[in-house]
């Protein structure tokens, strides 16, 4: 199951960096917010899946007793999940800011903050 | 121990800390709190703009105070750990404070403070609304957390605190450029931040363990095939892409330059030199082989970096532009330190980011003052600042000098210990290109003295000439007061380098051989 995982992950990352590539802000959002999925779904995997079996030691006993998931990615998962959600949200808003005051979504056509053909510095004293 | 049952109360002695906390040892947390709290009350007075920096300074003041306090503790006992809930290592999420992360939050702090003093003449009431300070302040939560951590996990979560703080100050006042800035920036920090929760992903996979004073044991137990390079790589990457490392480090210039001064002065001071400090904790310390056989890189890398940030520089006309560059610059230094990675380097390193903090900040704010003064930031529209505020100038030309490595100010302690230690390790080539950029920066900052301080007039009035000599309205002095800490700091260290070459000797030698740090960690149960 982790190999078919792993390949799965391998999708989403080509997926989320062929759209990263993109010059439209609109593309390298999505790419954006699969990277953030693809790394959850890797660090699911790197815990190794092992399924239906609650990570829960019975009473008496000090171990758990059968082979469980580690639960520990999980929690990780769900930090990075609140994050990236949160930083996705905030992408969002600020592509739109950046597209209704730039009017262009094109990151070659964004050059307000770097202008080309910019004047050059004094050059002699 | 199998008949133990709930009737039964486990033995918590193996699992938790039982003993109190000693008392000094609250200040490992205290950062964290201080501005957590600061940053939430400015949040509530949000409408009450002019209690907002006062309730600030406040608090960036006890925060000095609190770091003050750390830093001797730490020299005074060694490394000081904390772990939260009282579970124990390398269960419970470590708070390690070892001699690096006191000193440079100390400095931070500071650095933080001069940037709060210095807002209250830079923010109007609207800035002040939309969040200034609680942005300021949040923001120091996740630098002091990321220097403080002794997690990784909790170290990639401080980066994100402190990351979508900066987003929030970036952005205050909803400008074009700053938009345009604002895009780059988020995006390229948030694909550096993701690569290095991808290889902190793939380190849990392999070792099973967040805790850096547990992960060095459990990597040397790992078999010779583990793919620990990979591992070291990807770290590599991403620190370099948040410390603005050649070629990675097109979102600061393309950003630096948008905000408001103090913003700038604080995200020069502090942001790249948290990737600095992750790449001296994850590559010197955790992955100190793969360090080694990756030093090339690192040297090339940071050739690259110093060249092209000093070329950057002298190709600008805007001062914040000219200076955004010299932060890359000054990034190539300290990545020579760690390209070397030697004790004497890695001290050399430290010693450069600390500089580069103060000085930086500093520099950004004159530029800021120098703006109010002369009307642009643009070299070619300035001139003439010398007749209209000689001690200003005098205090912008410590700064350039500093910032160029010219004795007898900070900047130059720093490189000749990462000279000393080049030659001492036959990386000639790095040496003579710290040299070079040295000459070069000098050069750069020389040009913005001589166009905006020492000429008469801007371009294209007669030397002497200038029409509005008289039109200049005195410095606020909170401006002053700002600028006036970290000029000071320059000085002293410059006069006075031994304690702080100390204190950086101690940070790398714990760095190199973290027996201590380890030590620190695991000995929390007793």
């Amino acid at each position: 199951m982790e190999a078919g995982f792993s390949i799965l992950i391998g999708i989403y990352f080509a997926a989320s960096i062929y759209l990263m590539l993109s010059r439209q802000l609109i593309r390298i959002l999505i790419g954006v917010a699969l990277l953030g999925n693809a790394v959850n779904l890797l660090i699911f995997t790197a815990g190794r899946l092992t399924r239906e079996v609650p990570p829960v030691i019975p009473e008496g006993a000090m171990v758990p007793v059968e082979v469980t998931a580690n639960p520990l990615p999980q929690a990780l998962i769900l930090t990075a999940i609140v994050i990236s959600f949160s930083f996705f949200a905030f992408l969002l808003v600020l592509a739109f800011r950046a597209y209704q005051e730039l009017g262009t979504d094109d990151a070659n056509d964004m050059r307000v903050a770097e202008p080309a053909g910019d004047v050059k510095p004094p050059m002699g004293y | 121990m199998a008949a133990s049952t709930s009737a039964h109360a486990p033995d918590l002695t193996h699992a938790m800390v039982t003993s109190p906390v000693a008392y000094g040892d609250w200040l490992v947390i205290a950062p964290i709190i201080i501005t957590l709290l600061g940053g939430a009350l400015c949040l509530m007075m949000r409408r009450n703009t002019d209690a907002q920096p006062r309730l600030a300074i406040l608090a960036l003041g006890l925060l000095v105070l609190s770091n003050i306090g750390l830093l001797v503790r730490v020299l005074d006992q060694g490394a000081i750990t904390m772990v939260m809930g009282r579970w124990l290592p390398p269960f419970g999420i470590a708070f390690t404070v070892d001699a690096t992360g006191a000193i440079l939050t100390l400095i931070a702090s500071i650095v933080a403070l001069a940037a709060g003093i210095y807002g209250i003449a830079d923010s109007d009431a609207r800035i002040r609304r939309y969040g200034f300070y609680p942005f300021l302040l949040l923001m120091m939560t996740g630098v002091s957390g990321a220097f403080l951590t002794g997690d990784i996990f909790n170290l990639y979560v401080w980066f994100e605190v402190l990351l979508i703080s900066s987003f929030g100050m970036l952005v205050l006042g909803n400008e074009k450029a700053q938009l345009d800035g604002a895009v780059k920036y988020a995006v390229l920090n948030l694909i550096a931040t993701t690569l290095f929760l991808i290889a902190t992903g793939y380190l849990y996979g392999l070792v099973g363990t967040l805790n850096m004073a547990d992960i060095p044991r459990s990597l040397a137990a790992l078999p010779e095939s583990a793919p620990v390079g990979t591992l070291a790589a990807l770290y590599f990457t991403a620190f370099a892409m948040k410390a603005a490392a050649f070629p990675l480090n097109f979102w600061l210039p393309a950003s630096y330059h948008t905000p408001r001064v103090a913003v700038s002065a604080v995200f020069a001071g502090l942001l790249t030199k948290v990737g600095v400090y992750a790449l001296i904790r994850v590559m010197v310390m955790l992955l100190p082989a793969h360090r080694a056989e990756m030093s090339t890189v690192i040297a090339i890398v940071a050739v690259a970096t110093m060249l092209l940030g000093v070329f950057g520089a002298l190709a600008q006309r805007d001062l914040r532009r000219s200076m955004g560059y010299l932060v890359i610059s000054g990034i190539g230094s300290m990545m020579a330190g760690i390209a070397i990675g030697t004790g004497a380097a890695i001290s050399g390193a430290l010693f450069y980011a600390v500089h580069s903090m103060i000085v930086m900040t500093a520099l950004y704010l004159a530029a800021g003052m120098a703006a109010r003064m002369g009307g642009s930031f643009d070299l070619n529209l300035l001139g003439g600042l010398y007749r209209k505020a000689p001690a200003f100038a005098g205090a912008f030309l410590v700064l350039l000098f500093a910032v160029a490595g010219l004795p007898p100010f900070s900047g130059f302690w720093p490189k000749v210990i990462l000279v000393n230690a080049a030659l001492d390790t036959e990386h000639t080539v790095l040496a003579g290109v710290i040299l070079l950029t040295g000459l070069l920066t000098s050069i750069a900052v020389g040009r913005v003295w001589l166009f905006a301080f020492w000429r008469g007039g801007p371009h294209g009035t007669e030397d002497g000439q200038s029409a509005d000599m008289a039109a200049v309205a005195p410095l606020p002095g909170a401006a002053w007061l700002g600028l006036g800490i970290l000029v000071a700091l320059v000085v002293i260290i410059g006069v006075a380098p031994e304690p702080l070459m100390r204190i950086t000797g101690a940070g790398a030698a714990g760095m190199v051989d973290p027996a201590a740090y380890i030590g620190s960690v695991f000995g929390v149960a007793q």
